[in-house]
């Protein structure tokens, strides 16, 4: 299949990454790889997505550190960036939100595009458009061969996917709307659960299509908790995370004991407000 | 103040490549035996194998010392060495521990230094030891018939001391209670659980540099860089 028939595909990973570690990183080149080989994806693009404070889950520390530390874990990468938008809010942000956040930013800069860009004619295509003249307007002629916008899709682990079944976590309508409209590509490595979890709900199974499921072989893993309770018992992490992000946690003293402890008693946002919702 | 015994560990292995794994088990080691409160880890060495093991898809030497050497240009404490890989022969792993605390002994200082500063001070008379860094697995292999001559491995268990850092699948203190020889050494076999679960192996990032697929974050940049420039497990050449 030629690149231009191939549907562009830009992967958000959402999530704590409280610090972000290889494996964080890893989820991209997996899922790049995989979508990729299918012959009909481009991955053009990863963001990640740093969760806002409002989130209010234990132990997350400031957003600002959060974000910093995924710029400099992506500073070598040529495709993963980080985006700030969702930890900017001053509310939780759904996932929901964030996705549909992003493919209204790429509808709105592939039009900025399409106004910009000259009129694109391959070679041998004009006689096809002449022929075509007959039935279309003049001013349908003139408009450039446009191509489509990049899909945005949403990269979690499979820890991400079986929290959908964790009762007031989740919208249910959200669930639908994500892998319907949006999609989901999935590392796992018990692939059979993750199916399994599929199968067992009507919403998740109508949109199979649209939920990717990449097997990881080899176990990794490096958890952003274990990450964080080396650092509380003065052990090292270093390879696990890359040079930059370790030598920042470093530097301004991350993660403790006490840190460990923020928000511990409060609810989390999304319990708190589907609670809340379903109450009213 | 009780002083540590210092401690140099010694990984050997084919490193075809080197990956996040092997740089992990010297951290791992290293946190655990400072953590005992008596040991002090002053060093750490990358002995890339001899080509004449003839293990399959074996890249040559110099590379792998190279992108060893490269991994390491970020450590402060570890070094490859490449003495064993330019012997004429393959040579057997307690040969290249002999060799490594000979080294060790004549590079100790003739005379009594200053501290230094350092928090833990070194007993005047205190000998470094080396010991074998490796994976729980290597204990296994003691098993296997011939591969191992059993004067070595008393040797090794007895004269130098192991760092086992566990793998999933493999239960070192069963290997341990199987043999007769590593039971009567086993507080010279320091067992080192490694929390995070880890199966990078090279073979797999091997294999997936043959499939053309990403190995970012499963070994330094560095190394990855080097192994595209030197073209290096294509699959084309074995």
């Amino acid at each position: 299949m030629e690149n231009s028939e191939k549907t562009e595909v830009v992967l958000l990973a959402c999530g704590s990454f409280n610090p972000i570690t290889n494996m964080h990183l890893r989820l991209f080149e997996l899922a790049k790889d995989y979508m990729n080989g299918t012959g009909k994806y481009r991955v053009i693009k990863g963001v990640i997505s740093p969760v806002g404070d409002a989130y209010k889950k234990k132990g997350l520390i400031s957003a600002h550190h959060r974000v910093i530390m995924a710029e400099l874990a992506t500073k070598n990468s040529e495709w993963v960036e980080v985006d700030t938008w969702e930890s900017l809010q001053k509310d939780w942000v759904e996932t929901l939100k964030v996705l549909r956040h992003h493919q209204e930013k790429l509808e709105a800069s592939s039009c900025d595009h399409q106004q910009d860009s000259p009129r694109l004619e391959r070679p041998g295509r004009k006689r096809k458009w002449a022929e075509q003249r007959q039935d279309f307007g003049q001013k349908e002629l003139l408009e450039p061969k446009t191509k489509d916008v990049p899909k945005v899709k949403l990269l979690c682990g499979a820890d991400l996917l079986e929290s959908f079944g964790v009762p007031n976590l989740w919208k249910s309508e959200d669930i639908t709307r994500i892998v319907g409209d949006y999609g989901l590509i999935c590392i796992t490595r018990a692939g059979n659960d993750a199916e399994k979890f599929i199968y067992e709900s009507d919403a998740l199974w109508k949109h199979r299509n649209n939920i990717h499921l990449v097997n990881e072989w080899i176990t990794n893993d490096i958890s952003s908790t274990k990450i964080r309770r080396a650092l509380r018992r003065g052990q090292s992490i270093r390879y696990l995370v890359p040079d930059l992000v370790r030598e920042y946690i470093e530097k301004h003293d991350l993660y403790s004991p006490e840190s460990e402890e923020r928000n511990v008693g409060v609810v989390l946002a999304p319990l708190q407000k589907n609670t809340a919702e379903a109450n009213s | 103040m009780k002083s540590r015994i210092p401690v140099v560990l010694l990984a050997c292995g084919s490193f075809n490549p080197i990956t996040n794994m092997h740089l992990r088990l010297f951290e791992v080691a290293r946190d655990h035996l400072h953590q005992t409160g008596m040991y002090k880890v002053i060093g750490g060495i990358i002995s890339p194998v001899n080509d004449n093991y003839r293990k399959k898809d074996l890249v040559a030497a110099h590379h792998r010392v190279a992108m060893a050497r490269l991994a390491l240009q970020t450590s402060d404490w570890i070094q490859v060495d490449p003495w064993e890989s330019e012997q004429a022969q393959w040579m057997e792993t307690v040969k290249v521990l002999r060799h490594h605390h000979s080294e060790l002994l004549r590079s100790l200082p003739q005379t009594e230094g200053p501290d230094h500063g350092r928090a833990h001070s070194l007993a005047p008379t205190a000998v470094p030891e080396l010991k074998l860094l490796c994976g729980a697995d290597i204990l296994k292999t003691f098993q296997t018939p011939n591969l191992w001559k059993e004067a070595h491995i008393q040797e090794i268990v007895e004269k130098f001391g192991m760092v086992c850092v566990s793998r999933t699948g493999h239960n070192p203190k069963e290997y341990i209670s199987g043999s007769a020889i590593l039971q009567r050494y086993q507080h010279n076999i320091h067992l080192v659980r490694e929390p995070v679960q880890n199966e990078l192996s090279s073979t797999y990032i091997r294999r997936a540099l043959c499939q053309g697929q990403s190995v970012k974050y499963l070994l330094p940049d560095a190394v990855i860089t080097y192994i595209k420039e030197h073209n290096l497990y294509t699959g084309d050449s074995s």
